[in-house]
């Protein structure tokens, strides 16, 4: 784990989340940009449910994936064997880093040279893209969001749509300035142009790299779901794939997947399904012609475990990563998705990148909420997101009192002076004629009221308090 | 200890103790069996809606189908299976409508650049369709590769009417993928596509830039 939070120094500093933030809130082609995409999502979302019993199809989601977590350390042993009668090589890593190293190692045993990727976002938790060039091995990004992205050296500002901050001028220049496409504001234009960059890529690179939607025990298969073909292109063409998955991805069956698939595309897009939904249980057999010789699975803990420990934190692990929660997120489309940060953006990254990076990193994620409950609403699997986000408030400023602690970076926001505020409060609260006489004292004494307030007052008006007390009201009234 | 023993160890002994299993109804996925019309007419509307192409066919005409959308679109060439009934039956066919046609007999590494370049459309065969979600299902196998369906441009897949399943649920079911899946098996539920510009539409980023049905009823 602290081999993890050195590695998150290629990130943006998460402290800086205000300036950020700050900043994109004032920035009007991010707000326009954020606003029409999220606007275009939920009412998508809400066609392709239509004539679905929602409710009954999040509960059954929400049980498909407490079921895959309750039996979570079988089915992986489970899908260990499975995948190895398959013939798929299964690698095991306790954080990013061990993760990068297993991928290493597979590609200098090939002597790789090139790796071409498919999206992946424990990829991006594992930063395996900088790490690989470190090695001299060149990591290129096939999706077209993430390749543009990757173009323009910055990270995914959305996790289903990475290159959602950018407008068509804006690629067309990055198009133009890094591989000489001609400007242009035709996107089918564009999109051929990278089509045959890339077709280039693919047949060349050594090695495909790629995430995983759903891991299967029963069968030993690896879903993944996607509309480009860029997946199907990076698992099929190169030598040899190697698949990179969080612990948490394995399912029982194939018909647990038949309900989050269901469930996914719809909430992440609005799609019904994808163009391809590919499933992968082995590498190319002798009769076979194309497919790869050698297919890895890398399982990747990263804080996992940890959060696996905790009754109410494990509900964070049912993610199924369908952007749902950001896209209905109005914090989330105000400032957009590089304001947090982080690998995960929105209110799931809220809720888990805590753990991966410690509270005291993440100080900020957990507040930067208006706890409107959104997120949770729209979440397929019902994480009750707005609970979590008030229990690691609660861990972020408390001592050990509440719960034992969990959170890597516990109490990392306490600060001495709040809490005694907060202790004289409640002792105050607690004892009738203090309470009488401090608010009578307080009512008084109301002109001297300071008309700043912190950052509280920067756009609100400070509270007046009333010239009488509520107890004197009432005894005024006779009652 | 290794990584593996770690990891597991970490989820055995779980401060929170055993974790309750709950129970889990499907019967959420189930439709209402759909008559063959009407799955026809979903599939053909999901897949429409996806800039997909179903023509409907007979087992006489599909060729004529075939050589009619070939010819419209120029291809030079069509990338037919050797042993499946398709293949067999357009090679004995002889027509000279048709272009020439391609098959897929040795591994990828040694035509690798003429696949990716030079082979204008494929047709292959399906294992059934999805009417809810308007998908194809395709096991690739040696006599109809992997690529098959992703390289070229065009993909015309052949759909038999009476092969279509009302949902994935039933589908998987019908045909016991519990009990051993193939090295690849796919979904196809339209042409590649991608959204990444400015969520503008465009077709075969990757993959095919169509998507064509030969629906046989």
């Amino acid at each position: 784990m602290s081999e993890t939070a050195e590695h998150t120094g290629h990130h943006i500093d998460v402290k800086e989340f205000h300036p950020r933030a700050q900043a994109a809130i004032h920035n009007p082609k991010i707000r326009k940009n954020f606003r029409s995409a999220m606007d275009g999502l939920m009412s998508k979302r809400k066609t392709a449910f239509e004539g679905w019993d929602l409710e009954t199809l999040r509960d059954l989601g929400a049980n498909v994936r407490l079921r895959a977590l309750a039996n979570l350390p079988d089915l992986l042993e489970q899908l260990e064997k499975k995948l190895t009668e398959n013939g798929i090589r299964v690698h095991w890593a306790v954080d990013g880093d061990e993760a990068c190293r297993i991928v290493r190692d597979i590609c200098k045993a090939r002597d790789a040279k090139t790796v071409i990727k498919g999206k992946s976002m424990v990829s991006e938790e594992m930063e395996l893209n900088h790490y690989l060039e470190e090695q001299g091995i060149e990591a290129l990004e096939s999706d077209l969001g993430e390749y543009i992205v990757q173009l323009a050296d910055e990270t995914p500002s959305h996790i289903i749509m990475p290159a959602i901050h950018k407008n068509t001028g804006e690629i067309s220049q990055l198009l133009h300035d890094k591989t000489g496409t001609d400007l242009s504001n035709d996107v089918e234009y564009l999109t051929a142009s990278a089509r045959q960059q890339l077709r280039e890529k693919f047949m060349n690179a050594d090695v495909g790299v790629s995430g995983v939607n759903f891991a299967v025990a029963e069968t030993g298969t690896l879903c993944l779901v996607e509309n480009e073909g860029n997946g199907r292109m990076t698992t099929t063409v190169p030598k040899c794939h190697i698949a990179v998955t969080g612990i948490e991805k394995v399912v029982p069956s194939m018909e647990d997947v038949s309900a989050l698939l269901a469930l996914l595309t719809r909430s992440a897009t609005g799609q019904h399904i994808t163009t391809y939904f590919n499933m992968i249980s082995g590498p190319r057999k002798a009769e076979e012609l194309d497919g790869p010789e050698e297919v890895h699975l890398v399982l990747v803990d990263n804080g996992r475990s940890s959060i696996y420990q905790d009754d109410e934190l494990l509900d964070t692990l049912r993610c199924i990563r369908c952007g749902a929660c950001m896209n209905h997120c109005p914090v989330y489309t105000r400032v957009g998705g590089h304001a947090y940060g982080t690998t995960y953006p929105g209110p799931i990254g809220k809720i888990l990148m805590p753990h991966l990076i410690g509270l005291d990193e993440g100080r900020h994620l957990p507040s930067a909420s208006s706890l409107c409950g959104a997120c949770g609403e729209v979440c397929p699997v019902k994480i009750p997101i707005p609970d979590l986000l008030v229990r690691l408030r609660q861990e972020s400023v408390d001592g050990d009192k509440l719960h034992p602690a969990k959170v890597r970076g516990h109490g990392a926001k306490r600060s001495s002076m709040e809490a005694m505020i907060w202790k004289g409060w409640a002792w105050m609260h607690a004892s009738p004629g203090i309470y009488r006489f401090g608010t009578g004292a307080a009512s008084k004494f109301r002109a001297l009221q300071p008309s700043k307030a912190g950052a509280w007052t920067d756009y609100r008006t400070a509270p007046k308090l009333a010239a009488k007390t509520l107890h004197q009201r009432m005894k005024e009234r006779g009652q | 200890m290794s990584s593996r023993e770690t990891i597991l160890q970490r989820l055995r002994n779980r401060t929170g103790g055993e974790l309750t299993v709950p129970e889990c109804d499907f019967s959420v996925l189930v439709r209402d069996n759909w008559s063959t019309k009407e799955r026809i007419e979903r599939f053909e509307k999901m897949i429409e809606s996806v800039h997909g192409e179903v023509h409907h066919c007979t087992e006489d005409m599909w060729m004529d189908r075939l050589a009619e959308v070939l010819n419209t679109r120029g291809a030079r060439n069509l990338l037919i299976p050797q042993q499946h009934e398709i293949g067999r039956a357009l090679r004995d066919a002889g027509r000279d409508d048709l272009p020439e046609l391609l098959i897929y007999d040795e591994p990828i590494e040694s035509w690798q650049a003429h696949l990716f370049n030079e082979v204008d459309a494929s047709i292959t065969s399906t294992r059934g369709g999805i009417a809810e979600t308007g998908s194809l299902i395709l096991w690739p196998n040696d006599d109809e590769p992997r690529l098959m369906s992703l390289v070229p441009p065009v993909h015309i897949a052949v759909l038999k009417a009476s092969e279509l399943y009302t949902t994935f649920h039933e589908a998987m079911q019908a045909q016991n993928w519990a009990a051993g899946m193939p090295t690849n098996a796919l979904l196809i539920s339209g042409p590649s596509k991608t959204a990444d510009i400015e969520q503008t539409l465009a077709y075969g980023v990757h993959g095919p830039k169509e998507l064509i049905v030969l629906m046989i009823e």
